[in-house]
């Protein structure tokens, strides 16, 4: 193998020693990484430039030729508010009902399904019968499409849906789910919840699986509650994984949009349009297509993004130095 | 064969081989039609066309069907970046209007003249403009159908033609009550079709300098009705306050289902509904409630355009016109169950094939209700800008019935919208 080998790396040999003798010993790298670097660039890089170069020009025209420069008045539409905390003395009050309704989804959303995944991964981390079959039912949902997951949502919960079959059958009345804002709003939390817990679930339970078992042994010997070992073992272990989840979670949840788009539309009114809908409504959706306005949002959402992504990265961090 | 006469041999019909594909290459030409069918548009134009090639050898037409989502979000972003298909079957009609190509130079202008004459200017870029750009496929007309067979069983009266809103609102309410019918009422939730019944309330929709202004007292007096006719259950909830944004929604499987009395949409539903409803229960097409505006309902439907960018502008005009040609065009119309907006055909009349009696009875009714139509309606229909004006009474009205502001909160901010959209426009 070796026989064979040997003559082929001498072949790479010549041209490598060729080109650090040319740029040095460390710019080869670079050469190295030029494909990633351009790919990178052109299909992320340049459009956040090109996204942000439209977000201070107007009109509904799509090249940017045809779209004068406006300064940043598309920005200051958007923050044009009475009171931020009440959309309806805002300039654009459609952008801040989506604001509101992204906080208080990533709140609800996030804090319930981290608290969910966390419990289910505790249960599954224990000897309990068909382990297995309970592990993959809950990581099941992750695998379907978002689409598929509205729609199956949608059959049980409309006017005509499985659960008001079975509120009648017991001989209750049924309700419409989806026409109630505050209801439609908690069942898109709860669909967002059964959606993606199993994908948190999974990175906890590697979490707990990586907590010696030593640890735990000793707690028994010294007689710990339950309660006790999971406070004072398992809870701050467990953290620095915790805190990927949160901050991963975080992140998703500011970005959903598939799911609940074809779950409710955003509806009732404006009840569950969050804030990527927002963004593709004025961009794609409405007529005239406000590209400038869209892009404003589209900036300050990636301001929040950047945010939480660092945060991320200091979690990963604190991670690996533990 | 000497091994010379082989190679004279063999070089000629290498030659002739050439000479037969270069002359192929150069003849054969392909269009693209980007369509959409709300039942066998697309396939009738394939039919048609498939003639149309028999007649042009070397001509191929293209259909790419696609959903009418694409052709209302997508086609507008391939025209702006300047890679459309030839030719496209939309409903925004005056919105694209500067994509249009003018078949003026390559069709008889006279003929298109005296046979679209009313329908051409929805296509064209302003008053000043007197191109021919568009082939009106598919005339439609907003109006009412009714289930007559729950009226018989409440032992309700129709509402007679002149009949208002408010009293078919009280009939239908007293047929639902009677019956146990889930919905009195329902429209489909669509700015196009709250138009009608607002105009025939008394809304005059533009300024006098003929920009839009959707809000006015009579736009206000019939959106209170309507949100009225939902808080109380007249209206059916879920088809306006079911979904967010500007999305349509149709509320015909209600119909159908025999769970609505009154259904208002338009006169393109009668295929589908005779085909769905066979002879579970007798329907009828009553057109529009009146009110101090008359008892209009909105024109539209869908128009065949060709687009300048096309490198065979020639082809694509010759293609239109070949449905325009009264033969085609009434076989196109009798098939799809349309009704005609090519008078010689709409005066000749149309013998809809495979069409039940209620079908029948239901086309004739839809064209009745053509005289009833307002100007302000066809200007509506026409005016370049109406989508934004449709999209902002759906979203706006839809808040004002789920309860985030009420309705003059929500015909302010309606008034607000159109002027940012306005501003926007180019």
């Amino acid at each position: 193998m070796l026989a064979v080998l040997n003559p082929l790396m001498r072949l790479i040999e010549v041209p490598m020693k060729w080109m650090q003798d040319t740029l040095g010993l460390k710019n080869p790298a670079w050469l190295f990484l030029l494909p990633n670097l351009i790919l990178f660039g052109l299909f992320a890089f340049l459009p956040v430039i090109i996204n942000f170069v439209y977000s201070l020009t107007g009109s509904d025209g799509i090249l940017l030729a045809n779209r004068p420069y406006v300064g940043a008045s598309n920005f200051d539409y958007l923050l044009d508010c009475g009171s931020y905390v009440d959309p309806n003395s805002c300039r654009d009050d459609f952008f801040w009902r989506a604001v509101h309704n992204t906080i208080l989804f990533v709140i609800l959303q996030v804090g319930l399904m981290v608290g969910f995944s966390l419990l289910t991964a505790l249960i599954l981390n224990r000897k309990i019968r068909a382990r297995g079959f309970f592990r993959s039912v809950f990581f099941f949902p992750v695998l379907l499409s978002p689409v598929v997951v509205a729609l199956i949502w949608k059959w049980i919960l409309q006017r005509e849906g499985v659960l008001n079959a079975w509120l009648e059958a017991i001989g209750l009345e049924s309700f419409n789910w989806l026409l109630d804002p505050s209801w439609a709003f908690g069942w898109s939390v709860f669909l967002s919840i059964w959606a993606h817990m199993g994908f948190y679930t999974l990175i906890l339970l590697a979490g707990l699986q990586a907590i010696p078992r030593d640890v735990y042994e000793a707690a028994m010997m010294d007689r710990a509650s339950p309660w006790r070992v999971f406070r004072r073992i398992t809870l701050p272990l467990l953290m620095p994984t915790m805190l990927v989840v949160l901050v991963l979670a975080l992140i998703k949840g500011v970005q959903t949009f598939d799911e609940i788009f074809a779950f409710t539309g955003g509806g009732p009114g404006s009840a569950t349009t969050f804030i990527i809908q927002y963004i593709y409504n004025t961009g794609f959706a409405g007529t005239p297509r406000l590209f400038g306005l869209a892009s404003a949002a589209s900036i300050m959402l990636a301001v929040v993004l950047v945010i939480l992504t660092f945060l991320q990265l200091w979690a990963n961090r604190k991670n690996v130095d533990g | 064969m000497s091994i010379n006469s082989m190679k004279i041999l063999l070089a000629s019909a290498t030659a002739i081989t050439g000479m037969a594909v270069g002359t192929g290459m150069s003849f054969a030409q392909e269009i693209t039609y980007m369509c959409s069918s709300d039942g066998t548009e697309c396939a009738t134009a394939r039919e048609i066309f498939d003639r149309f090639e028999e007649e042009n050898p070397g001509v191929t037409v293209k259909i790419d069907e696609v959903p009418y989502k694409a052709i209302l979000e997508s086609l507008p972003v391939q025209l702006a970046a300047g890679d459309a298909p030839d030719m496209a079957k939309l409903t925004d009609l005056g919105g694209l209007a500067q994509y249009y190509l003018d078949l003026t130079p390559y069709v008889d202008a006279d003929y298109w003249e005296k046979s679209f004459g009313g329908t051409l200017d929805w296509y064209r870029k302003g008053p000043d403009d007197n191109g021919i750009y568009g082939l009106h496929s598919q005339l439609t007309i907003t109006g009412a159908y009714i289930n007559k067979t729950l009226f018989e069983q409440a032992e309700v009266e129709v509402p007679g033609p002149d009949a208002t809103w408010d009293d078919w609102a009280a009939a239908t309410k007293e047929v639902a009550e009677k019956t146990e019918t889930q919905f009195p009422m329902a429209m489909d939730r669509s700015g196009h079709r709250i138009a009608g019944p607002a105009i025939s309330a008394g809304a005059k929709l533009f300024n006098e300098d003929g920009t839009g202004m959707l809000v006015d007292e009579g736009f206000t007096n019939y959106v209170k009705k309507f949100v009225e006719w939902h808080n109380d259950g007249t209206m059916a909830r879920d088809v306006w306050a079911g979904t967010g944004g500007s999305s349509y929604q149709a509320a015909d499987k209600e119909f159908i289902n025999g769970q609505l009395v009154y259904y208002y949409s338009g006169s393109w539903q009668v295929a589908k509904l005779d085909e769905q409803i066979g002879d579970a229960f007798d329907w009828e097409v009553v057109g529009t409630p009146c009110g101090e505006g008359g008892c209009s309902g909105m024109p539209g439907g869908a128009g065949i355009v060709g687009f300048a960018s096309t490198e065979h502008p020639e082809l694509v005009a010759k293609a239109i016109d070949y449905l325009a040609q009264e033969e085609n065009y009434a076989e196109m119309t009798a098939k799809t169950k349309n009704i005609p907006a090519h008078a010689a055909v709409a005066q000749k009349g149309v013998e809809y094939p495979d069409t039940s009696p209620a079908a029948a009875e239901a086309l004739n009714a839809w064209a009745a209700q053509v005289s009833k139509i307002s100007p302000i309606a066809y200007a509506y229909q026409g005016y370049k800008n109406n989508r934004a004006m449709f999209n902002i009474s759906v979203e706006r009205i839809t808040q004002a019935i789920v309860g985030e502001l009420t309705v003059d909160e929500a015909m302010e901010r309606a008034k607000e919208d159109l002027k940012k959209a306005l501003s926007e426009v180019q």
